[in-house]
């Protein structure tokens, strides 16, 4: 019964909207957005910039203040009305961004992050010996070696390597839900990979749900189980991977598409629009 | 055979960290530009690219120096002059420059208009402001960008909008050549799409005679340019058509990197990427024998003894590696 409660235990939102501004100068960022990623694996949310990616995903964090709609989390309404709620649901969900050279303080050693990560989930009563083990666990997860990083900074690492640093750090928090928002768009194409399998790793060897937030429909086809479609804060498409990309049904998904260069198929530049602003 | 825009012999050039280390980021590079050509530079990050790019400039500022080699751009050897003679007679108006983060060369309190003023005055004060409005109106009716840009100041253009309009004004004095270093890297897709149009339009249309086309992109290299030049550790491992490099890598680290594209195609959910162990040499204490022998797959003692050189093969094509063609290709057959 067990497997049935974590399946039904996910995230889920109804009529999420989220308004900027004040008085006329109103930005409708997310407009009635409705969610189920009770199914858990990857779930991609791709579009182009502007289109409220980001900003839906610092909702589900709790980061911004939702202007309409519900989110639900493990079956009933989420509440983080006060700092130790909010507390409370980030053990369950955790978040990796775009940026790995400013998601870490630079007064912490690689030890003490991942020390501290051990620390939020109980690991108050562990022997130093246990928490050894649980961080070269976790390292050798993400094909670091604990014992080169002891005593280092992580801005002492590479770009690919501290945002493996952080999946290392999932991984030992552990949370319900990830939300990964572009981790790859800031590190080469050859980390690229590496950083994609890891995610993939996650979800098959810890079962956590994903959703990884993207502009290249490219990248979400290769790691998604579901893909959702995002244009100016609506969901405009959603289904698994394969029926979108392989079978879009809106054209601006098709465009998402074309716009990605391609090595078998011809890319094609002449349907190139300008956009005036 | 066409004119040859720009050639570099054997050029290496060094930073010097604050405890006088020497780091040789560009490693005895030789490559040649033809007119109408295109070139693309890959590899990951701390590879070289950029460092190369700044070199081939003249832009030699504390910490990167000049060693040897010769940069020859249309006739002109360039390599010995002092970074400010360069700045003021060769760029702009023989090579141009754009880097990543483009759009942010815009001065956000002037208007489009003022900058490029500021651009041309700057090799030429004679021009009247009219003739800089009409032929600025003129490169941008061709370049599809509206007119009212002109007028406008960068907060008011979005990212895409910005980097197209840096890219226009830097060619406006019709270089022979362009240094492209990652330019559509810091944008969506979509606008990637519109920067990389513009490119080739610019090739096309004659305003740049040729392009160099720095990124790690290489689906994007793929689509862009004619030839791609791979390098690793501030050298050149591998040259080749494009075609060539993304179908028949010989390199095993070009191999590596072919093995990392990502692209919406039916095919790639079933593909197993292969993603290179390791991490690049330390250059302040560079490795005796090959550069990538301690991330090869098919590395054999000899690789880590003797330095290996760049070996020319049949079809303009060249690589740095131990082994024959016939033996690469075997290999990879193999797995």
């Amino acid at each position: 019964m067990k497997m049935a409660d974590e399946i039904c235990s996910c995230l889920r939102g109804e009529g999420l909207t989220k308004i900027f501004g004040v008085g006329r100068k109103l930005t409708l960022a997310v407009d009635h957005v409705n969610f189920d990623f009770s199914e858990g694996g990857i779930v991609s949310i791709v579009g182009e910039s502007g289109s409220g990616k980001t900003t839906l995903a610092k909702m589900l964090l709790g980061l911004i203040s939702t202007t309409e709609g519900e989110i639900y989390f493990m079956g009933k309404k989420r509440d983080i009305s006060s700092q130790k709620k909010k507390k409370e649901y980030w053990k369950n969900i955790q978040a990796i961004f775009q940026d790995p050279y400013c998601s870490y303080n630079i007064f912490n050693k690689i030890d003490t992050v991942l020390l501290d990560c051990i620390k939020m989930r109980d690991g108050k009563k562990l022997t130093h010996e246990q928490k050894v083990a649980m961080m070269t666990e976790a390292c050798s997860f993400v094909n670091l070696k604990f014992d080169e990083l002891t005593n280092k900074y992580p801005f002492e690492l590479s770009g690919g390597q501290m945002q493996r640093l952080m999946i290392a750090r999932i991984f030992l928090l552990k949370p319900k839900v990830l939300l990964a928002d572009e981790p790859t768009s800031m590190i080469d194409a050859c980390s690229r990979a590496t950083i994609l399998d890891m995610l993939m790793k996650l979800r098959d060897e810890v079962g956590m749900t994903i959703i990884f937030i993207t502009h290249d429909i490219g990248l979400a086809y290769y790691v998604s189980d579901r893909v959702y479609i995002m244009e100016h804060g609506k969901i405009i498409e959603s289904g698994s991977a394969d029926e979108v990309i392989l079978h879009p049904k809106e054209a601006y998904t098709q465009r998402l598409i074309n716009d990605v260069p391609k090595i078998h198929e011809a890319w094609d530049l002449s349907t190139v629009q300008y956009s005036l602003t | 055979m066409s004119k040859v825009i720009l050639e570099v012999k054997d050029l290496t050039t060094k930073y010097i960290t604050r405890f006088h280390e020497d780091v040789y980021a560009v490693d005895h590079v030789s490559l040649k530009v033809e007119e109408g050509k295109s070139l693309g530079i890959a590899g990951e990050s701390g590879c070289g690219k950029s460092t190369l790019a700044l070199s081939l400039m003249g832009y030699y500022f504390a910490p990167l120096h000049f060693t040897s080699g010769d940069i020859i751009v249309d006739g002109q050897n360039i390599s010995g002059m002092a970074p400010d003679d360069v700045r003021k007679s060769i760029l702009g108006n023989e090579i141009a420059y754009i880097p990543q983060a483009a759009m942010n060369a815009l001065n956000p309190t002037q208007r489009t208009i003022n900058f490029i003023e500021d651009v041309i005055h700057a090799h030429d004060p004679k021009v009247s402001k009219k003739e800089i409005y009409e032929l600025a109106r003129d490169r941008f009716e061709i370049l599809g960008l509206p007119a009212d840009v002109l007028e406008k100041y960068p907060v008011e253009l979005s990212g895409g909008m910005k980097q197209r309009t840096v890219i226009a004004v830097s060619v406006i004095l019709s270089p022979k050549i362009l240094i492209a270093d990652e330019p559509s890297s810091a944008l969506d897709v979509t606008s990637q799409k519109m920067v990389i149009k513009m490119l080739l339009d610019l090739m096309e249309k004659g305003m740049i005679k040729s392009m160099i086309f720095i990124t790690h992109e290489l689906p994007l290299l793929y689509n862009v340019t004619d030839d791609i030049m791979v390098m690793y550790a501030g050298q050149i491992v591998e040259k080749a058509t494009a075609q060539e490099a993304v179908f028949d890598p010989l390199h095993p680290y070009s191999k590596g990197l072919m093995g990392s594209i990502i692209v919406p195609e039916s095919g790639l959910r079933n593909v197993k990427l292969t993603a290179i162990p390791g991490v690049p040499p330390n250059l302040k204490k560079p490795p005796t024998g090959c550069q990538f022998a301690e991330r090869c797959k098919y590395v054999i003692p000899e690789c880590k003894t003797h330095p290996i050189d760049l070996r020319e093969i049949e079809g303009d094509r060249a690589y740095r590696c131990i082994f024959s063609e016939e033996y690469l290709r075997k290999a990879y057959e193999n797995g």
